[in-house]
């Protein structure tokens, strides 16, 4: 067992300290030091984009990332997007469209939703897809995931998700 | 409390839904109990061989592992739904690479891992059949030489290699071709596609000092689960207690076990918690797929456009288990006929063992292998007769009251009211006119359609239903939620049923030890089956308060009525009432005893009539609460590269009522999507046995570049009589037919009939060269 590396790092604030093995990701120590299970593995080779997370204000792969590198930066995960229990702006969009049906991949796209939506200028659509391409979603088709998107960032551009008929109150 | 406003039919926000947007929402994955060790899985290197001798002395012995489990184990205590013919894990044969031959639990991940690996088994390699083609051939070797000592629960005939054939025959095919004056025949293929839910099969359990095991776990039901567990490590179901964690998607790939039989032998030999999470790689080899299909299918027509006959021959590559693929193989015979009134309907259906990794349940339920068949011969028919390929699924749409089927009389369907929404609303005529114009790129944009039929009554559900003493309600179903919504939608109509608010009802989580049967989250049946339990439920609760408040009020019970915000009262008596919270006082304090609403019951419908069709080797008993959907996809195809992309979907859902739109939109978003991946490039790629791309790097579903920007949910609520509030299914239908319509699209604009899937650009490419070089 190869020996363990001591590594002190910030996440959503806090600072841990933790002995890592050289080989562990970042998503690892997130979930399995710190208990932060909200930031998912779906695919462990950098494809689904389940795992991302923030360092140092950049959106990365928990799990193309060496937690053994991670010493000293700052880390954000989902975890940490709340202030004093109010929703931040990108959740309660999700919220309101009703963007996560499994919700495994949510805290991913979520963050990377995040990222985009520092932007000054309004999105476009294509914007927001291109923002959100490497992130998979096998529930819902997207549409309802732009819509929050573009509730937070976008303009004022049809939404992808037609409003279904008869859907009124009984 | 307002309680005016029914919430049937309201878009009301997932109940879990600030749990899964704050990263608290716990899957199996995210659960550590202490003590707990980590599992590790040894998978077959053969797709057919003896297992001569397992040696797990070495892995033993490295320090940290605590316990080995093998076949070495167990006796043939053989499972499956349909065919008893698969053990827990693999034992005296192999007969799929891949398959799980060996575990380990050890007391961390990487000691676990290097353990498994110093198993070391000893194979006689077998001779093996990698299709459909190689195992139904003279003389091939048997995926199972013990088929016909192995339990089938239902009646079929079989073959070898062949664990089932279901037939159909209605009217007189024989005579009916001389009837027809279009015919057309043609072959079909279609691929094994992943479920590739983002969620990797985990699973944990533990053990108590009786020896009873809990398993937290993704699943679809967890009474399947808890009777493959006791079935094939040979415990009392009394001793196997299942519970659900949220799921991270599931669409089929989660309806039977999955590895939860390998953790709970590994928990009972170390007595300790064990938890195992495959990778993705495992995932994709180990679990299970959509059946690749061919199909061949001769349909014929009147010059008027009426459909007279269908001859269909279907063989389902089943891989090396039977899993659900009977289940699979009989709605693949009933739905090939589509949504149509044709009186002569000729299917031979046919489950086929291979050595790959087994097939099973999937979103759809073998009605897209059937789909993209039996659509494009609507639509070459049309062609033929020079009619519109609407107008002529028009003329031939089962209606409301008809007999088709096998005699199965429709309560309801709004097949043509489908079809009719989807022409307005696309604006069919000018996009169809226009399609085949090349774009300032070079492009073209074309439009298909498809129609499909879909079933949402099948087999049984309950639902348990407690007043507490506030006032307020438990609802307990057992009916799992994979992520599409339906604890949502079951409360809802809980909380109408009972008229409370969403928040007054508590939903227990899916346990076999407290939560009534239900038979699964499958086949688009929850909303419809566990929807009827409850409201049945709720209806038995509301009865027993009337008969407490008799008592209170010292009235007769019939003179009462419920009445929204949690009160009965004496009818025409707007004064005289009680709350449901003084009702649920007395009852617990001093007369009557807690209300507890309950219902459980099997799919009432229609049976197949005897008389009118023959229909043998079905292995379910009744189906219905039928559903239909028509679906429109413009596609923009680059004859250049063999590109086809998706531009907007239209797709028109028989719903009967939609208790909560949002969700429903949601269903048809993710189904539209999925089958956009199926009929453009999601392909499982066998080399020789060996799955030539399993991670989500080589086996590509849609990303947010790859769908539609624009989908239209189309919902005609017609209610069913039979539904809760007058629901019926979505779940499956909205996968079903977009291969279908894209192909139609691409064959209107580029003059190509694609009929194998996916139709990916190098299929499109070569099409299109054959066209030039023929013209």
């Amino acid at each position: 067992m190869s020996e363990k590396i001591p590594i002190s790092l910030s996440v959503n604030g806090q600072t841990h300290q933790a002995f890592v093995r050289a080989e562990d990701t970042l998503l690892q120590v997130l979930r399995e030091e710190f208990w932060l299970t909200g930031t998912k593995r779906g695919c462990n080779q950098g494809v689904c984009g389940a795992c991302t997370v923030m360092v140092d204000g950049k959106i990365v792969r928990g799990c193309l990332t060496l937690a053994a590198n991670c010493g000293g930066r700052e880390i954000g995960t989902i975890e940490g997007l709340e202030t004093d229990g109010a929703l931040s702006p990108v959740q309660q969009a999700f919220l309101d469209s009703g963007a996560a049906q499994c919700g495994f991949c949510t805290p991913g796209m979520i963050m990377a939703a995040t990222a985009l939506a520092t932007a000054n200028e309004p999105l476009s659509d294509n914007q927001i897809r291109e923002g959100l391409s490497g992130n998979l979603c096998r529930c819902s088709g997207y549409i309802k995931i732009i819509d929050a998107v573009r509730a937070v960032r976008g303009g004022s551009v049809p939404r992808g998700s037609s409003v279904p008929s008869g859907g009124g109150g009984a | 409390m307002t309680g005016s406003v029914s919430p049937v039919g309201q878009d009301i926000p997932r109940l879990e839904a600030r749990e899964k947007i704050t990263g608290r929402a716990q899957y199996s994955d995210d659960i550590s109990l202490p003590g707990m060790l980590h599992g590790a899985v040894q998978q077959s290197p053969y797709a057919h061989a003896k297992i001569i001798s397992c040696d797990v002395s070495a892995a033993l012995a490295l320090p940290g592992v605590v316990a080995v489990f093998t076949g070495d184990d167990i006796g043939y205590h053989y499972i499956g739904p349909f065919v008893k013919d698969e053990t827990a894990i693999a034992k005296g044969k192999v007969r799929y690479i891949g398959e799980p031959v060996a575990a380990v639990a050890a007391v961390d991940q990487p000691t676990a891992r290097r353990a498994v690996a110093l198993i070391d088994i000893e194979y006689e390699e077998l001779p093996a059949v990698l299709s459909i083609d190689e195992a139904i051939a003279d003389g091939a070797p048997l995926v199972h030489d013990n088929f016909a000592e192995l339990v089938r629960v239902f009646e079929a005939d079989h073959g070898p290699n062949v664990m089932s054939i279901m037939q159909v025959e209605d009217g007189e095919i024989e005579s009916a071709w001389a009837d027809c004056d279009v015919i057309v025949e043609g072959e079909f293929e279609t691929q094994a596609q992943c479920h590739a839910y983002l969620e990797p099969c985990s699973a944990i359990a533990d053990i108590d000092a009786n020896g009873k095991v809990t398993v937290w776990s993704g699943n679809q039901s967890v009474f399947h689960l808890q009777a493959n567990i006791a079935q094939s490590l040979d415990m009392p179901m009394s001793k196997v207690r299942c519970v659900t964690p949220r799921v991270g998607g599931a669409f089929g790939g989660k309806m039977e076990q999955t590895i939860q039989p390998i953790v709970v032998a590994l928990t009972r030999k170390a007595k300790r918690p064990v938890k195992l999470t495959l990778s993705r790689e495992q995932d994709f080899e180990m679990i299970r797929s959509r059946h690749p299909a061919q199909v061949w299918m001769k349909t014929g027509a009147a010059k008027d456009g009426t459909l007279i006959a269908r001859q269909v021959r279907i063989l389902l590559d089943s891989g090396a288990y039977a899993d659900d693929s009977p289940g699979v193989n009989g709605i693949c015979a009933l739905f090939c006929r589509g949504p149509y009134h044709i009186e002569n309907v000729s299917v031979d259906a046919r489950a086929v063992y291979t050595n790959k990794l087994r097939a099973g349940a999937f979103r759809g339920f073998g009605g897209p292998q059937v789909a993209i068949a039996g659509e494009t011969q609507i639509d070459e028919i049309a062609g033929k007769l020079g009619l519109d390929p609407i107008e002529i699924r028009l003329k031939n749409a089962v209606r409301a009251d008809e007999e088709w089927l096998g005699g199965l009389k429709l309560s309801q369907s709004a097949m043509s009211e489908c079809l009719i929404r989807v022409r307005d609303d696309c604006d069919w005529d000018r996009r169809r006119a226009n399609a085949g114009e090349e774009n300032a790129d070079g492009k073209k944009r074309s439009i298909g359609i498809a129609c499909l039929p879909h079933i949402s009554g099948l087999l049984t559900s309950g639902a348990i239903i407690r007043i507490l003493e506030d006032g307020t309600a438990v609802l307990n179903t057992g009916a799992v939620d994979n992520g599409q919504g339906s604890d949502t939608v079951l409360v809802q109509m809980c909380a109408a049923s009972l008229g409370l608010e969403i928040d007054q009802i508590s939903l227990a989580t899916p346990d076999t030890d407290s939560s009534p049967y239900n038979w699964g989250t499958t086949a688009s049946r929850v909303t419809y089956m566990t929807g009827r339990a409850v409201v049945k439920a709720a209806n038995s609760a509301i009865d027993q308060m009337k008969q407490r408040a008799a008592m209170m009020m010292e009235c007769a019970a019939e003179d009462l009525e419920m009445r929204p915000g949690g009160y009965i009262g004496i009818k025409g008596v707007p004064d005289a009432q009680v709350s449901y919270r003084d009702i649920s006082g007395f009852s617990h304090w001093v007369a009557g005893g807690p209300v507890i609403g309950s219902d459980s019951f099997a799919y009432d419908g229609e049976n197949f009539d005897p008389k009118r069709g023959f229909i043998k080797g079905f292995p379910f008993g009744k189906i219905g609460a039928w559903v239909f959907a028509a679906q429109a996809v413009e596609i923009e195809i680059d004859e250049a590269t063999g590109k086809i992309t998706p531009l907007e979907v239209w797709s028109a859902h028989d719903i009967g009522k939609a208790i909560n739109p949002s969700s429903v939109a949601g269903q048809v978003e993710g189904g539209v999507v999925q089958g956009i991946g199926y009929a453009l490039y999601e392909e499982m790629v066998w080399d020789t046995g060996r799955l030539a791309n399993p991670s989500l790097m080589d086996y590509k579903i849609p990303g947010t570049l790859e769908s539609p920007p624009k989908i239209n949910t189309i919902l005609i609520e017609e209610p069913d009589e039979t539904g809760p509030f007058g629901a019926k299914g979505i779940g499956e239908p909205p996968i079903v037919g977009i291969a279908p319509a894209i192909a139609n699209a691409l064959a209107h604009a580029s003059g190509i009939r694609l009929r194998r899937l996916p139709m990916a650009p190098e299929s499109v490419l070569r099409a299109l060269r054959e066209k030039t070089d023929v013209g």
